[in-house]
């Protein structure tokens, strides 16, 4: 069992730590104070591959490991949560979706432009339909050689900056969870819109509106995988998102833990730095503790995954863990900062407010606690 | 086959000397007493003999002059080719050149095809008393680390130093002195290249992280009108003006020049911190600095405890009169 | 079109610390780089390549760990590269590994050399020219940018007050600012395509037809007498007098740190 990284991986990392400290972390502050979804970063990322690390190179991929796609996804939101997630979503599921069901026609069609200069959003969560992802209410009729889609999604991170859309819907009512199906939507298709943003809590960068079908016709052929197997495919492909997830939030931990290091080096009170006080040496060993652990996990799920085996039970772990890490860890960054940290000339401000949605989207915490309970207890 | 002498190349563009130049004559004399030898100055250009009375003045014994076309722009070829054959003909002892950009690409060039060594960028030189040496001193590891290096077994001893490091000496121009032009066939060969175009360099765009000297102004400096003060300051020491974040915000500097937490991180040689109280947030973006020298009314102020000279005192009494002083001693 | 790259690992200096104790440089756990400028001179290559088709070959002479910094030219997309790495080299001035990697060049062959104006350790922009001299080509310096036009190549060299524009035939050496271009990144693919292809070739000593007298510490007329860090800086002093005195006082002060 060697729980180093290869010399490659390495350097991948060092790869992904320079582009991150060089074209994100300068960008980070100012997309979140303004809203503002990061389109320079993202062409750049395509330029590089890093929007494509996981997939065959016969599509355009990088051919690297889910590894070395959770280091970058790690460095990127130890600086930015918003880029990480921005990588994540488009990935593990989008690209993901298409790589594992998608036909060879599909894949040169869709997944090669994923990897090399369009971004992706997969869409399942409805207003009706969030941790109960069965109640699909967005329907696809088959009229002659088209599916007609009806129906709204929400929340959906890359909305209007992604040209294509993996989209569940419901293609047999009578079916429940059988009756739904995946399609691959591309932005432009005329009854496919976009709600407003949604203002959230934090990661305010990234781009997390509705989805709205009116009549849109889609041809035959963008039916991904087989009718009434789209609830599988849904699954089977957040069970790789959560490892994205995971890795988003270990890299926000992470990102708070160097500021805080770094921050109580430097500030004194009562004639010293604060980094004399055990206090605070004691609850920098806790959080350092915490995100190793975090981490493992993590890169236990990705090996996993990688090997072929089912990995939904590490993967919920991977995630339920990192999630929890990074909350701990930035609210605990925040405390360590004192005034400073509630202030927005510091970092660790904004990745409090990031952090808290990965203990939610992809599967929220209870999830994850229901698939890896029900994987022991049957 | 003795090797004697100390010898300076005499750097000009366009018929003017560069100030080097002279500086390298300055340490040259020195080095000369301590060997008991001459000075020699090496002028290359086309129609430049004019100019060697200057050098004469300067400080040198004797000037060596080439007068050729082929000299008239700076190439690396027909420059080399020169000074290799004065190294030859003359046998320096020691040869200094400018390290101006001309200076370290000339220097290597010549270095290697004599066959000798070359110590770049000195800051310090001096002859070894027991046996004569020269011994050179310059900063590596990116300015950590100074090192003195030797030249034992190969002659001339070379070294480039950076202009204004070395000293000029008062020029006397009643100095007597031999002025002799050299008879060389230059080759062209296929080192030769061809000069197409000269433009002179604009002003560029301002960063204050490539400044070697910044003054960095705060609330101190009460107002836009006062940055006048720091700025001339900042002329008189060849660096930038910087600004800390309250400037910026009140709208006195522009954000390209602030420093601090959410302004730029700087590690100049010199950081002048005027009216800056020093919070937090600023030192964070520069104490790094090698040098800083903080002035500020407040004899509390957090600034002191990073500073390497602190001046209690009124910025807008100090100012004017550390300026008018600097200007003096440029003129000296 | 061939284009051999001279590279060089360097250690970071901008990470480079000094112990506050003992005054001596703290090397370890200081991160190991390409040297900014040579990677500024891979990214000329490697813009000529995609240009117009070009072979880029690194090079690099040092310890077996630079080996990292030609697999990270392979990753940028360099064709191939050669490490020259043998005890005999260690201890090389500037003149003695100027011989070395003329001599590699020679053997490999060329038509343009690429090389950074200085390395962020030496800092000494001697080893550029040197190779140009022991290959008896011309060396353009201080390279802001380049141009290949047919059988010459076109620099505007970057000189104090002026910039030039010259032409020379190759095969010819640049040595290039790291101002000159925005060096682009590895792609991860990349990475592992440069270390599973066998594109790296190690050459020791026996592999260069090479003097001894030109290698090494012994082949260097240049030696370091001794290093010694800058003074550790004393406690500050802050002083609450006239003008004058202060005035006079910061002026002593930088006068003494040779800052004036």
């Amino acid at each position: 069992m060697d729980f180093t990284l290869t010399k490659e991986q390495k350097m991948a990392r060092q790869l992904f730590r320079d582009f991150a400290v060089r074209e994100v972390e300068p960008l980070a502050r100012e997309i979140d104070e303004s809203h503002r979804f990061p389109s320079e970063t993202v062409e750049k990322m395509h330029k590089y591959g890093f929007m494509g690390i996981p997939f065959s190179k016969d599509y355009g991929g990088q051919g690297c490991d889910t590894l070395t796609y959770v280091l970058a996804v790690e460095e990127l939101s130890r600086v930015c949560a918003t880029t990480g997630v921005i990588v994540s979503a488009h990935t593990s599921l989008a690209a993901g979706a298409i790589d594992s069901k998608g036909t060879a026609e599909q894949k040169e069609e869709y997944l090669r432009p994923l990897n090399t200069d369009k971004l992706g959003a997969f869409a399942l969560t409805e207003p009706d339909a969030g941790t109960d992802a069965g109640s699909q209410r967005t329907t696809a009729v088959l009229d002659g050689d088209e599916y007609v889609l009806n129906g709204s999604k929400i929340f959906i991170t890359n909305a209007g900056y992604a040209d294509i859309y993996v989209v569940f819907a419901m293609t047999d009512r009578s079916q429940g969870t059988r009756g739904i199906s995946a399609f691959i939507v591309e932005k432009g298709r005329p009854g496919f819109d976009f709600g407003l943003a949604e203002k959230k809590m934090g990661i305010h960068g990234s781009s997390t509106r509705e989805l709205i079908f009116t009549d849109c016709r889609i041809p035959r052929e963008n039916l991904l995988g087989l009718e009434g197997k789209g609830f599988g495919l849904a699954m089977g492909t957040l069970d790789g998102g959560r490892i994205g997830i995971a890795a988003q939030a270990v890299g926000i931990a992470q990102g708070a833990l160097d500021k805080t290091i770094a921050y109580v080096k430097e500030r004194k009170q009562f004639g010293r730095a604060i980094s004399k006080f055990q206090n605070t040496q004691f609850q920098i060993a806790n959080m350092a503790t915490e995100i190793e652990s975090a981490r493992y996990l993590t890169y236990l799920a990705a090996e996993k995954k990688d090997s072929g085996e089912r990995y939904s039970y590490e993967a919920a772990m991977a995630k339920l863990k990192a999630s929890r890490t990074a909350n701990y860890v930035s609210s605990l960054a925040v405390q360590l900062h004192g005034g400073y940290g509630y202030i927005q000339d510091y970092d660790v401000e904004r990745m409090m407010r990031d952090a808290k949605i990965t203990e939610i989207y992809e599967g929220t915490s209870e999830v994850m606690q229901m698939v890896i309970s029900g994987s022991l207890l049957g | 086959m003795t090797y004697k002498g100390v010898f300076t190349f005499a750097e000009q563009t366009d018929g003017v000397l560069t100030n080097v130049s002279y500086e390298l004559i300055g340490k040259a004399r020195d080095l000369a007493r301590d060997l008991n030898e001459n000075v020699t100055a090496v002028l290359l250009g086309e129609k430049i003999s004019h100019l060697a009375p200057d050098l004469l003045a300067a400080g040198a014994d004797r000037v060596l002059y080439l007068d050729d076309p082929e000299l008239k722009l700076y190439r690396t070829e027909p420059y080399t080719q020169a000074m290799a054959y004065v190294i030859e003909e003359y046998q320096p002892e020691i040869l200094l050149i400018g390290a101006t950009a001309l200076g370290r690409d000339l220097g290597p060039r010549v270095a290697a095809r004599v066959h000798t060594g070359l110590t770049a960028d000195c800051t310090a030189l001096e002859i070894d008393p027991d046996n004569k040496e020269l011994r050179m001193t310059r900063p590596a590891f990116g300015g950590n680390l100074m090192a003195t290096i030797l030249c034992s077994d190969h002659r001339p001893q070379m070294a480039t130093v950076r202009p204004g490091v070395m000293v000029r000496k008062v020029a006397d121009p009643e100095r007597a002195g031999e002025i002799i032009e050299l008879k060389l066939q230059l080759e062209k060969n296929n080192c030769y290249v061809t000069v197409e175009e000269i433009a002179k360099k604009i002003g560029q765009h301002v960063d204050i992280t490539e400044a070697d000297v910044l003054v960095a102004g705060g609330r101190g400096v009460g107002g836009e009108e006062g940055f006048a003060l720091l700025q001339e300051l900042a002329d008189a020491l060849g660096g930038e003006v910087a600004a800390s974040r309250a400037v910026v915000d009140a709208g006195w500097q522009v954000k390209e020049r602030q420093v601090g937490q959410t302004g730029k991180t700087v590690r100049p040689a010199l950081y002048f911190a005027v009216g800056i109280s020093g919070a937090i947030q600023h030192l964070a973006g520069m104490e790094e600095a090698d040098y800083i020298v903080a002035i500020n009314k407040n004899p509390d102020a957090a600034i002191f405890t990073v500073a390497d000279v602190g001046i209690v005192g009124d910025l807008f009494e100090i100012l004017p009169k550390l300026i008018k002083t600097l200007k003096a001693e440029k003129h000296d | 079109m061939k284009i051999i790259v001279c590279m060089k690992q360097v250690p970071d200096t901008n990470e480079v610390r000094i112990n506050p104790e003992t005054g001596t440089l703290m090397r370890e756990g200081v991160p190991s780089i390409m040297n900014p400028d040579d990677k500024a001179a891979l990214e000329a290559a490697l813009r000529i390549k995609d240009a117009s088709g070009a072979r880029v070959i690194g090079l690099s002479m040092g310890p077996r760990q630079a080996e990292a910094v030609l697999r990270e030219a392979l990753a940028m997309g360099a064709d191939e590269c050669y490490l020259l790495t043998d005890r005999a080299f260690g201890g090389a001035d500037t003149w003695a590994t100027s011989s070395t990697l003329a001599a590699a060049i020679k053997q490999i062959g060329c038509d343009l050399v690429l090389t950074g104006r200085q390395a962020i350790d030496g800092d000494t922009a001697q080893v550029g020219p040197g190779i140009a001299e022991h290959l008896s080509i011309p060396n353009l310096s201080y390279a802001e940018d380049i141009r290949v036009d047919g059988k010459d190549v076109v620099v505007r060299q970057q000189y104090d007050e002026s910039i030039h524009t010259v032409r020379a035939g190759m095969p010819a050496l640049v040595t290039v600012l790291s101002e000159l271009n925005e060096p682009r990144y590895m792609t991860p693919g990349g990475i592992f395509d440069a270390y599973r292809e066998n594109n790296l070739r190690v050459w020791g000593r026996d592999d260069l037809e090479i003097e001894d007298e030109n290698i090494g510490l012994k082949g260097s007329p240049t030696r370091v007498a001794k290093s010694f860090p800058k003074s550790v800086k004393a406690p500050g002093m802050t002083i609450n007098a006239g003008a004058d005195e202060s005035v006079q006082f910061i002026v002593d002060k930088l006068k003494e740190k040779y800052i004036l």
